[in-house]
C-alpha cells in the first residue's frame, strides 16, 4: 500500500538516499500514518462503490434465461439498452424534468434567497425557515402528503378553485403528472438550494454594493448584475447536485404511482425501469445494465456539465 | 429594496455619514420615497412563497388529526370536531399489532448506526487527506472526489444483487453497511480539518512525545467538534431519508424503515383492500415521523446551515 507509484505532491518528502535515509524515515512512516486514517473509508469505499460497479458490470456482460442458462454475451445487452425505448423513453423523460426542473427551483431559490439578502426583519427570517422546512421532511413523506393535497377526494384543490368559480383539473390525470411531480421536487427542494445561495450571498463583501450604487446601480440591477454572477460558482454547484439528483429520479414517481398507476408507468424514469426489471420480472442481468449505463450518463452529464462551466465554477 | 443600505442591513456597512447622505439624497431625488412600497413588496413576496412551502406541512398537521370520515368530508385545511389524534394514536398501536412503532424505531436504529459509522470513517479519513502526505494521496482523493457524481441510486440494484451472494438480504445490514458510503461527508471533513487544525498544534503535540493516534484523540476531535455533529447530522438524516435502498432490500415487513412502511400502506389503501384503507393512520403515521426531523433541524439550525453551505462557498 505504501508504495504506490502515483504522483506525489511537490511538498512531499522526496525519497531519501543513502546516509540521509536513516533521519528522513521517522518523518516519511509518520506521513504513512496516514494510510491507516483513510484504511476504513477506502474498505467501505471498495465494498460498496468500487466492488458493486464492477460486479454490475460483470452481469451486464451476461444473459441469464431458464431455457439458456447464464452465457456470455458481451456488449449484447448495451446494444438491447440503447435502442430499448422504454430505457430511452425515461432517459428522455428526465432530462426533459431536468430542463424544466432545475431553472424552476433554482428561480424560486434565487429570488427567495435575494430577497432574504436584502430584508433582514423578524418576518425574513423566519420566512426563511418555513422555506427551507419541506427539506426536513424525508422524499417519501413529501411525496405521500402531495399524493392526499393532489387527491380529489382528499385535497383542498376543489376548495381553493370554488373560491374562483372554476373546476379543479386532475393534477394525476397523464397531462398534468409532469407539472404535479415538477411541484412537489420544487416544494421539497428549493429551501436548500435557497439556504446554499444565501450562505453564498453572504460571503461577498459589501463595499461592493456601495461601489455598484455610487455608480447609481438600482436595487434589481445589484441584483442581477452584480450578486448574480458573483455567486455564479454556487450556482453551478446547485445545479450539478440537482443534474445529477434529476437523472436518478425515482421515489416520487414511485410513490405517486399508487395514486396515478395509469398516468405513470413502471418504466417512467430509468430507476424505476431498472428495479421493474429487477423485482418484477427478475431479469437481473438486464437490469444491471440498464443501472450501469443510467449511472455511466449521470457522470458523463455532470462531468460534462462542470467542464463546460469550468470559467465560473472554480474547479481546475 | 437598495435604499438607505446601512439602517435596512443587520451588517451594518462600513460607510461614512457623509456617504450615506449623499447616497439618501441621490436616490431620494431618484426614486422620490417608493422605497418603503419596495421593501413592502418584498416581503409579501416572500411571505407568499413562506406560505406555498409551509400549507402542506400545515395540512399534514390538521389531518394527523382528523378520523378517516372527516378526511373525507371536511375542509382539508381546517381542523373538524372532535379531534381524532389521540384515537389515531392508539389506532397506530393496534393496526397490524403496532408495527408502525418497530418501523419507527427501525428507522431511529439504522438512521443513528449508519449516521454514526459513517462520520468517523469521515472524520478518520478528512484528516488523514488534511494533515498527512503519503504517496498517492492526490490520486486517491481525486478518485473520491469524482465518486461524488457517481449517481447512488445506479448503485442500488448492484448492491443489491451483491448482498444477496452474501446473504444478507432482510437483515439490518443490508441498509447499514452501504450507507457508510459517504465521500461528501470525507470532502466536507478536509476542507474543514484543513482549516480548523494548525499543523504547529500537531507539530507540538509530535515533540511532547504523543503518538498520533493520541494526537488525534485529544487534539484533532475537539476541535473538529462542529464539523463533525454537521456530518453526524447530515448522514444520519440521509439514511433516515432514504427510500430505495430499503424498498430494494429489504422485504420483510418487521424490517422496514416507517418511509417504506407507510408507502406500502399508501399503495394498499390506494389498491382499496377493505381492511387496509388506513388514511387516518397514514397522515398521522407520517406526522409522528416527521416531527423529529422537524425539531432537530429547528434545534440544530446553526449546524446543518453550516454543513449544506461548507462545500460551496470558497
Amino acid at each position: 500500500m505504501t508504495t504506490q507509484a502515483v504522483d506525489a505532491p511537490a511538498s512531499a518528502p522526496q525519497r531519501p538516499a543513502g546516509g540521509q535515509r536513516r533521519r528522513r524515515s521517522g518523518i516519511e512512516r509518520r506521513q504513512n500514518v496516514g494510510w491507516l486514517f483513510i484504511a476504513p473509508f477506502l474498505v467501505v469505499f471498495a465494498a460498496f462503490l468500487v466492488f458493486p460497479l464492477v460486479y454490475a458490470f460483470g452481469m451486464s456482460l451476461f444473459s441469464s434465461t431458464l431455457a439458456t442458462g447464464t452465457k456470455f454475451v458481451g456488449i449484447d445487452n448495451y446494444l438491447k439498452a440503447f435502442t430499448d425505448p422504454l430505457f430511452l423513453g425515461g432517459m428522455g423523460r428526465v432530462l426533459l424534468y431536468a430542463i424544466v426542473m432545475i431553472p424552476a427551483q433554482l428561480i424560486v431559490a434565487g429570488v427567495a434567497a435575494l430577497l432574504l439578502d436584502t430584508l433582514a426583519t423578524w418576518l425574513s427570517k423566519a420566512s426563511r425557515l418555513l422555506i427551507f422546512a419541506p427539506y426536513a421532511i424525508p422524499v417519501v413523506i413529501g411525496a405521500l402528503m402531495w399524493s392526499f393535497l393532489y387527491s380529489p377526494r382528499f385535497g383542498p384543490a376543489s376548495t381553493i378553485f370554488d373560491l374562483f368559480g372554476l373546476d379543479a383539473p386532475n393534477f394525476l390525470s397523464s397531462d398534468n403528472i409532469f407539472f404535479s411531480l415538477v411541484n412537489i421536487v420544487t416544494w421539497q427542494w428549493s429551501g436548500y438550494y435557497m439556504i446554499v445561495i444565501y450562505a453564498a450571498l453572504r460571503a461577498i463583501d459589501p463595499a461592493i454594493y456601495e461601489a455598484a450604487r455610487i455608480d447609481g446601480a438600482s436595487g434589481f440591477q445589484i441584483a442581477t448584475r452584480v450578486k448574480v454572477p458573483m455567486i455564479s460558482s454556487s450556482m453551478i454547484m446547485v445545479i450539478t447536485f440537482a443534474l445529477i439528483g434529476t437523472l436518478q429520479f425515482f421515489t416520487e414517481p414511485t410513490v405517486l404511482r399508487s395514486v396515478a398507476s395509469g398516468a405513470l408507468p413502471a418504466d417512467y424514469t430509468p430507476n424505476m425501469y431498472a428495479f421493474a426489471l429487477a423485482f418484477s420480472y427478475s431479469q437481473f442481468n438486464y437490469a444491471a445494465t440498464i443501472a450501469f449505463s443510467l449511472g455511466i450518463l449521470v457522470f458523463l452529464g455532470s462531468f460534462g456539465f462542470l467542464f463546460l462551466t469550468r470559467k465560473q465554477n472554480g474547479l481546475k | 429594496m437598495a435604499v438607505l443600505p446601512a439602517a435596512t442591513d443587520a451588517n451594518t456597512r462600513a460607510m461614512t455619514v457623509a456617504d450615506t447622505r449623499a447616497l439618501r439624497r441621490q436616490e431620494r431625488a431618484r426614486r422620490s420615497g417608493t422605497a418603503g412600497g419596495r421593501r413592502i413588496g418584498s416581503h409579501v413576496l416572500l411571505i407568499i412563497m413562506a406560505i406555498y412551502f409551509v400549507v402542506p406541512i400545515w395540512w399534514l398537521f390538521v389531518a394527523a388529526t382528523k378520523s378517516t370520515g372527516s378526511l373525507f368530508s371536511s375542509p382539508a385545511l381546517w381542523f373538524d370536531d372532535p379531534l381524532a389524534f389521540f384515537a389515531n394514536v392508539v389506532g397506530l398501536f393496534e393496526h397490524q399489532g403496532g408495527i408502525y412503532w418497530r418501523w419507527l424505531g427501525n428507522s431511529f436504529l439504522y438512521a443513528f448506526s449508519a449516521g454514526l459509522g459513517a462520520t468517523i470513517v469521515a472524520v478518520l479519513a478528512g484528516y488523514g487527506f488534511a494533515k498527512y502526505r503519503f504517496r498517492g494521496r492526490t490520486a486517491v482523493f481525486g478518485m473520491i472526489l469524482g465518486s461524488v457524481m457517481v449517481p447512488l441510486t445506479a448503485l442500488v440494484i448492484p448492491t443489491f444483487m451483491l448482498l444477496s451472494q452474501y446473504g444478507l438480504i432482510n437483515t439490518p445490514w443490508a441498509v447499514i453497511l452501504p450507507s457508510l458510503l459517504n465521500p461528501f461527508g470525507v470532502y466536507l471533513m478536509r476542507v474543514y480539518t484543513q482549516d480548523a487544525v494548525p499543523d504547529e498544534l500537531l507539530e507540538a503535540a509530535r515533540i511532547d512525545g504523543a503518538g498520533e493516534w493520541r494526537t488525534f484523540r485529544t487534539i484533532v476531535v475537539p476541535l473538529l467538534r462542529p464539523a463533525i455533529v454537521t456530518v453526524l447530522l447530515l448522514s444520519v438524516v440521509g439514511t433516515w431519508n432514504n427510500f430505495f435502498l430499503p424498498l430494494a432490500v429489504l422485504t420483510n415487513p418487521d424490517l422496514l424503515p416507517v418511509t417504506v412502511g407507510l408507502n406500502r400502506w399508501l399503495a394498499l389503501s390506494n389498491a382499496g383492500a377493505g381492511g387496509e384503507q388506513v388514511w387516518n393512520l397514514i397522515t398521522s403515521g407520517a406526522f409522528i415521523s416527521v416531527v423529529p426531523l422537524l425539531l432537530s433541524f429547528l434545534f440544530l439550525q446553526r449546524y446543518w446551515q453550516g454543513g449544506l453551505t461548507l462545500g460551496s462557498v470558497k
